[in-house]
C-alpha cells in the first residue's frame, strides 16, 4: 500500500439528525503533501477532519488513511498519524518534558524527546508546567505530542485559530519544519493566508462541499476571467472582468493615445486566490 | 509484562506523579475523612460501642471518597478538557489507560485504610483487625465497586460546573444513612432499606467484621453479593456508556 495516496475520500457524507454537515466530498492527499482545507466557520471542516481521524463515523463514502479505514480504529493506524485537535487539554500539573516523554512510551518507534522539544520550539519551556504556559506555547506541546510518535501523517485542525500575529508566525514555521521532515499534513483553517502559507495544495469548502481544489497559486489563474484595472480620463479608478482582454486593452490604449495622455495605475491580473475564496463564500457568515 | 500492560504500568506512574504534584488536592483527599474520623471520635470518645462503629464505618467512607468521589471529578474534568479526547487519539489501548487511573485510585484508597486503621489502634481502641484477609477483601471489593460506579456516574454529569454538586447529591445522603457514623438500626426502617439496597453499607459490614467483631469472609457472604452485584452493574456502564468528549451544542 506504500503508493495509496495518504489519505483517500470519496463522496464523503455525514448528518447529525436533519442536519447534513457534509455532503459529498471528495479528495486525496498524496504521500508528503501538505493538503488544506479551507473554508468558513461550520464549513465541514472539523467533522471531515474527525471522522479522518476516527473521532466519528460517517454516514456514508469511502475514506482511506495511509490504506486503513480510520473507522475501525485500529492501532496500526494511531501508530502512525499524529493529530493537533482544535482545543484539547493536558495535565496540567506535569512539565512539558514530562508530558512529552510520557507520550513517547505510547508510541513503538518515536522519535528523541529532547529533539522534538527543539523542533517545536520548546527549549527555555521544557520544565515549566503546563498550566503556566500561553496559548501559543500549549500550542506548541500539541505539535510536539503529534510528532513524538513520528508519524508519517499529521492532522492540524485551525492550528492557529485565537493567536497573535508573532505566534502565528512562530507556528507556521513549526508547521513547515514538520513538512520539511516529508510528514504529510491535512491542515484544515479558516485563514486564507495560513492556506497559502502553508499549502501545497487547497480545497475551499463550505456548507459541506468543495467548491474549489487546487495549488493557492493556480486556484484563482485557473479561472476563465482577467481583471483589467486602470483609471480613465477623469482619474477614476475603473475595473472590469473579461474572459479575453485583448480587445479591452487594445481599446484603453488606443483612446489613450488619442488624447496624448498617459494610462494611469493600469493592471492586468488573474485573480487571487483570496478573490476566489470570497467569490465562492460570499454568502457566509462573516468569520469570528 | 505484556505491552498493554506495560502501558498501563506507565500510566499509574503518571497518575501517581501527578496526584503528589498537586499538594492540596492530596492533603484535602486524606485529610477529609480522617477530620470525620477524630471530629465523631472526640464526640463519641469513651463510648466504645460507637467508636466500633465509626472507625469501620469512616474506613467505608474513605473508599467512598478515594474511588467514587475522585473519579466522577477526575473523569469529568479530563473529559471536558479534552485530555480523554486527546488520550483517544493516540495508540494508548482503552484498558490500559483505565486501568492505570483506576489502580491509582486504589492505591489511595489502601493508603487511606492503612492510615484509618492505625489510627483506630492508636486512638480509638480498636485494636489491630481480627481478620486481616476479609479487610483486604472487603477493601479490594468495595474499591473495586465504587470506583466503577464514579466512572459510570461521570458519564451522567453534563459538564465539570455541576460535577461537585452531581457528586455531593449522591456521596452525602449516602454516607448519613450508611451508618458510617451511627449505627444503622438507629435509622428509620425505610432509610435502612434505601441503604441496604446500596453497597456502601454492605462494605462497611464487611469492614466493621474484619476490624472490630472478627466476622470472617464467610459470615458476610451476602454483603458480599450485593457488592459484587453493584460493581457488575456499575463495571457494565462504565465501559458502555464511556465519553471520551463532553456533549456540545
Amino acid at each position: 500500500m506504500a503508493d495509496a495516496p495518504a489519505i483517500l475520500v470519496r463522496d464523503l457524507r455525514k448528518s447529525y439528525g436533519e442536519n447534513e454537515a457534509v455532503r459529498g466530498v471528495d479528495f486525496e492527499v498524496a504521500r508528503g503533501e501538505v493538503f488544506g482545507l479551507l473554508g468558513p466557520n461550520g464549513a465541514g471542516k472539523t467533522t471531515t477532519v474527525e471522522i479522518l481521524e476516527g473521532y466519528r463515523a460517517r454516514s456514508s463514502g469511502i475514506v482511506s488513511v495511509l490504506g486503513l479505514d480510520p473507522g475501525e480504529r485500529s492501532r496500526q493506524l494511531r501508530e502512525q498519524v499524529g493529530i493537533v485537535l482544535q482545543s484539547s487539554g493536558l495535565y496540567r500539573h506535569l512539565t512539558v518534558k514530562e508530558v512529552i516523554a510520557h507520550w513517547a512510551q505510547l508510541y513503538p518507534h518515536p522519535r528523541d524527546v529532547d529533539e522534538v522539544i527543539a523542533l517545536a520550539g520548546l527549549d527555555e519551556k521544557r520544565d515549566a508546567r503546563i498550566r503556566t504556559l500561553s496559548g501559543g506555547q500549549a500550542r506548541r506541546v500539541d505539535f510536539a505530542l503529534a510528532l513524538i510518535g513520528d508519524p508519517e501523517l499529521v492532522f492540524l485542525d485551525e492550528p492557529t485559530t485565537g493567536f497573535d500575529p508573532a505566534a502565528r508566525r512562530q507556528a507556521w514555521d513549526v508547521i513547515r519544519q514538520l513538512a520539511e521532515l516529508g510528514k504529510t499534513i491535512l491542515l484544515t483553517t479558516h485563514y486564507l493566508d495560513e492556506a497559502q502559507a502553508l499549502a501545497d495544495r487547497v480545497a475551499i469548502i463550505k456548507d459541506g462541499r468543495i467548491l474549489a481544489e487546487g495549488a493557492p497559486g493556480e486556484l484563482g489563474a485557473g479561472s476563465s476571467h482577467y481583471r483589467v484595472a486602470w483609471r480613465d480620463e477623469h482619474g477614476e479608478p475603473q475595473e472590469r472582468q473579461v474572459d479575453d482582454p485583448t480587445a479591452l486593452l487594445h481599446q484603453l490604449t488606443s483612446a489613450a493615445l488619442a488624447r496624448g495622455a498617459r494610462l494611469e495605475d493600469l493592471s492586468v491580473t488573474r485573480p487571487t486566490l483570496e478573490d476566489v475564496y470570497l467569490e465562492l463564500t460570499s454568502e457566509a457568515p462573516a468569520d469570528v | 509484562m505484556s505491552e498493554a500492560a506495560t502501558l498501563a504500568w506507565h500510566q499509574y506512574r503518571l497518575e501517581r506523579r501527578m496526584f503528589w504534584r498537586n499538594p492540596a488536592a492530596a492533603f484535602f483527599n486524606f485529610f477529609l475523612p480522617l477530620l470525620f474520623l477524630f471530629l465523631f471520635g472526640a464526640i463519641f470518645s469513651g463510648d466504645q460501642s460507637n467508636l466500633d462503629v465509626l472507625v469501620p464505618g469512616i474506613a467505608g467512607l474513605s473508599i467512598m471518597a478515594t474511588t467514587f468521589s475522585a473519579l466522577t471529578m477526575n473523569i469529568t474534568f479530563l473529559r471536558e478538557e479534552g485530555v480523554l479526547k486527546r488520550i483517544r487519539g493516540t495508540p494508548l489501548p482503552t484498558g490500559s489507560y483505565l486501568s492505570g487511573v483506576f489502580a491509582s485510585a486504589v492505591t489511595n484508597a489502601f493508603l487511606q485504610i492503612a492510615i484509618v486503621v492505625v489510627s483506630g489502634k492508636l486512638f480509638f481502641g480498636i485494636g489491630w483487625p481480627k481478620d486481616w484477609l476479609a479487610l483486604v477483601v472487603f477493601t479490594l471489593a468495595g474499591v473495586v465497586c465504587l470506583a466503577s460506579l464514579g466512572v459510570a456516574y461521570s458519564h451522567v454529569i453534563p459538564n465539570f460546573d455541576s460535577a461537585a454538586a452531581y457528586q455531593n447529591i449522591v456521596f452525602l445522603p449516602v454516607i448519613f444513612i450508611s451508618s458510617v457514623f451511627f449505627d444503622v438500626d438507629h435509622v428509620p426502617a425505610f432509610l435502612r432499606h434505601i441503604a441496604e439496597a446500596l453497597p456502601l453499607v454492605h462494605i462497611i459490614d464487611g469492614l466493621r467484621g474484619a476490624m472490630v467483631t472478627g466476622a470472617g469472609v464467610a459470615d458476610n457472604l451476602t454483603a458480599l453479593a450485593v457488592i459484587a452485584l453493584w460493581t457488575a452493574f456499575g463495571i457494565f456502564f462504565a465501559i458502555r456508556g464511556f465519553r471520551w468528549e463532553s456533549r456540545r451544542a
